[in-house]
């Protein structure tokens, strides 16, 4: 084998420079910094500064209310991932069965994507607000008891769907380009053995696109747990009573609305944990049961 | 000499030069939108042009609470603006700051203005000083909550359009009743149940919210919550909304949207909320704020909402001169009543109060007027001077949080005041 292919000691590490540079600048330098605030006790405008220790992480620990928020976001990222998911793999195998118009339908399905996260969520809020919504009065006229501003549980569906609505494009993107990398042949010889679409699609299609389903987990799992704090905000500012309010949208409540800075510097720290943790356990035992082909 | 010392020279020039005859600039961070913007660019500009030794340069920061949030994290990275609006209820977070803000009374001597108190209207003076009597912000926006009534409603529920509920149990009724004749689908709605029914609530019906003068004569505060009066009032209002009745609208001002569709009969929201209802074009009324009938004395006065104006320490003479002018500026009649007129906040001196009501305002716009009445009737008490908490923002939060557990009739109101002391009393003990 040939050794020095580079024979610039020095190049190497220059071209790796920016990349590590914007490591260091956007996660270990915030990610430090969160670390260090998690165990001071602070007033909001630093006058007072005071070290307390792992005191932030044990009243966080401690706090029902803490509790409460995680039951909340494990509901919110699995109803949101699950549902996106399946709508999307859905709407792609229809997609793959239309014959004409198909870039149409394609395009169609993946312009919500490009709808930021607060929008999307003020459009379900325009939809389905008690005060304003069309759909909120079409549901009361139809005797149902819609009101998500009390109803718990009613909030919750409203935010589910209002996330999973702006994912289902992204996901069915992806599901797209998997499908057409379906063997035909295979589909074939299994139509010709006497298989239904359903039995050729569960067990030659959905365990060939695996790899892209897992994929999709771990990105709409990333995506409910970070990037629905806009959708939330807009749509039920974590209420009522707490019932919507996940892991992120406390973070920023604690910090900016109730300005408690350590307290809500040890919930970051502890989301970290729970990220680092949960990508691990993702690769580490669902990845095997990938069927990489 | 070398070129590259000639170009410094020139620099050092130019910028020791600049300040001789440049303007002190001054920025004013502020949450205001629509027509309330203008109004301040408006002011802005009005100083500006009176005199050239300052410039006011208005930047609009966001809602009230990011404001508050970019003056925070401005003072932590030393770079504050002169003057910055904070909401009511960040009141307390500000005064906990000592040090890093500098009390109005002493920016208005800089500019050579004695602090006269008498001038300005007692309910919001006291509502913005030191339990020693220091203003120490400047109120620039101040509403007060009151009744709003849909009098085509009233008419079609055969009820009398020109007398409005007095107290809450007239309130109460009155929506039953409403509601029953098929008149209006819901009969009372509110906007700020935290500010309206708690914390109005106890200053109007001169009952305690906390100790020390709910916050007022120090930080070490029990709430009082948990009282009969509050009790009853929110087991009554929790069985309104359980027979449709009484709509929840929300957290902040989302229920004014129920009044203005024609759905509810009857909205308590702010004073400042009367232009939205003004451009709706229904038929409306206006009526104080409703009391509790139990209470002694009541009604007493009600408080003060909106925002003030804050100055941050550590800024330079010739600034806090520049502040100083401003606020005189502010503080001139003309510019009060202009003020009070267009926005419908309530004036700040006493001078501004009196010349709109010689010039005949009142009578053209009935009901303008009530609003100060109500805050203004009688001399503060204990118990109505304000409510003032390191963290009053997340003391609400917790409030709303409870409300809407019962609203929801997840738990009775003896539970709801209940959870809301204990819950309230151990965030405030932490906020130490």
């Amino acid at each position: 084998m040939q050794k020095a292919v580079f024979p610039n000691k020095l190049l190497p590490y220059l071209l790796l420079a920016p990349q590590v540079a914007i490591t260091l600048v956007f996660f270990y330098w915030p990610a430090s910094q969160a670390l260090y605030q998690s165990m001071l006790k602070e007033d909001p405008f630093g006058l007072k500064s005071k070290f307390v220790g792992l005191q932030n992480f044990a009243q966080v620990l401690g706090n029902p209310d803490y509790l409460n928020s995680v039951r909340v976001t494990v509901v919110f990222s699995v109803s949101t991932a699950v549902l996106a998911m399946a709508l999307a793999l859905f709407l792609a195998t229809a997609a793959e069965k239309v014959v004409r118009g198909k870039g149409f339908y394609r395009t169609m399905l993946i312009w919500p994507y490009a709808v930021a996260p607060a929008v999307a969520g003020l459009l379900w809020l325009f939809m389905f607000n008690p005060s304003m919504g069309t759909f909120a009065y079409l549901l009361r006229d139809a005797g149902y008891r819609w009101n998500p501003l009390l109803d718990g549980d009613q909030a919750m569906l409203l935010v589910v769907v209002a996330a999973a609505w702006k994912q289902i494009s992204y996901n069915f993107l992806f599901f797209v380009a998997a499908l057409q990398s379906v063997p035909r042949s295979l589909i074939e010889a299994a139509a010709i053995d006497g298989a239904s679409s359903t039995k050729r699609f569960w067990t030659i299609v959905f365990p060939l696109i695996a790899p892209t389903t897992f994929f999709l987990l771990v990105v709409n799992t990333v995506y409910a747990f970070f990037d629905t704090f806009g959708i939330i905000d807009a749509v039920t500012g974590g209420g009522p009573a707490q019932a919507t309010q996940t892991l992120v949208y406390k973070v920023y409540n604690d910090g900016f609305v109730n300005l408690d800075l350590g307290g809500s510097a040890a919930q970051s720290v502890i989301l970290m944990a729970i990220v680092i943790a949960l990508t691990a356990i993702q690769f580490r035992y669902v990845e095997k049961r990938v069927h990489y082909a | 000499m070398s070129i590259r010392s000639l170009i410094l020279s020139g620099v050092l020039a130019a910028t020791t030069a600049l300040p001789a005859f440049a303007q002190t600039e001054i920025q004013w961070w502020h949450a205001m939108t629509g027509a309330n913007n203008e109004v301040v660019d408006t002011l802005a500009k009005e100083f500006n042009d009176s005199q050239a030794d300052y410039k006011i340069v208005p930047v609009f920061k966001g809602t009230y609470p990011e404001t508050l949030n970019a003056g925070i994290a401005a003072f932590r990275a030393k770079q504050t603006p002169g003057i910055i609006q904070v909401f009511d209820v960040g009141t307390g977070v500000m005064m906990g700051a000592e040090g890093a803000v500098k009390p109005v009374a002493e920016v208005l001597e800089a500019a050579g203005e004695t602090f006269d108190k008498s001038k300005y209207l007692p309910g919001i003076v006291a509502y913005y000083s030191k339990p020693d009597g220091t203003m120490l912000s400047f109120p620039y926006n101040s509403s007060s909550p009151i009744l709003y009534y849909n009098k085509d409603i009233f008419e079609k529920a055969g009820l009398d359009t020109a007398n409005p509920p007095k107290t809450w149990q007239e309130v109460f009724e009155t929506a039953r009743k409403i509601k029953q004749s098929g008149a209006a689908d819901c009969g009372y709605t509110s906007t700020w149940l935290t500010w309206i029914h708690l914390e109005n609530f106890a200053a109007w019906n001169n009952v305690p919210y906390g100790t020390e003068e709910n916050g007022l004569a120090g930080t070490d505060v029990k709430l009082e919550l948990n009282a009969p009066i509050y009790v009853e009032h929110f087991k009554e209002l929790a069985s309104l909304a359980k027979d449709g009745v009484f709509r929840y609208g929300g957290r902040t001002s989302e229920a004014k949207q129920l009044f203005l569709s024609g759905e509810c009969a009857i909205l308590t929201e702010s004073s400042g909320g009367l232009g939205d209802v003004v451009k709706s074009g229904i038929n409306y009324g206006i009526g104080q704020l409703p009391y509790d009938e139990t209470a002694e004395g009541a009604p007493q006065n009600t408080i003060p909402g909106g925002a003030s104006l804050w100055v941050f320490g550590g800024k330079s003479d010739e600034e806090y001169k520049g502040i100083g002018e401003f606020f005189k500026f502010l503080s001139q009649t003309d510019v009060q009543q202009r003020l009070h007129e267009k926005s419908g906040y309530l004036p700040v001196t006493e001078a501004a109060y009196e010349a709109t009501k010689k010039s005949g305002f009142y009578e053209k716009n009935p009901g303008r007027e009530t609003p100060i009445t109500q805050m203004m009737g009688k001399e503060p008490t204990e118990n109505s001077k304000g409510v003032r908490l390191p963290n009053l923002p997340q003391i609400r939060d917790i409030e709303n949080e409870q409300f809407e557990a019962l609203l929801a009739g997840k738990q009775d109101a003896q539970t709801t005041m209940d959870n809301i002391v204990r819950l309230g009393n151990e965030a405030i003990a932490e906020a130490q």
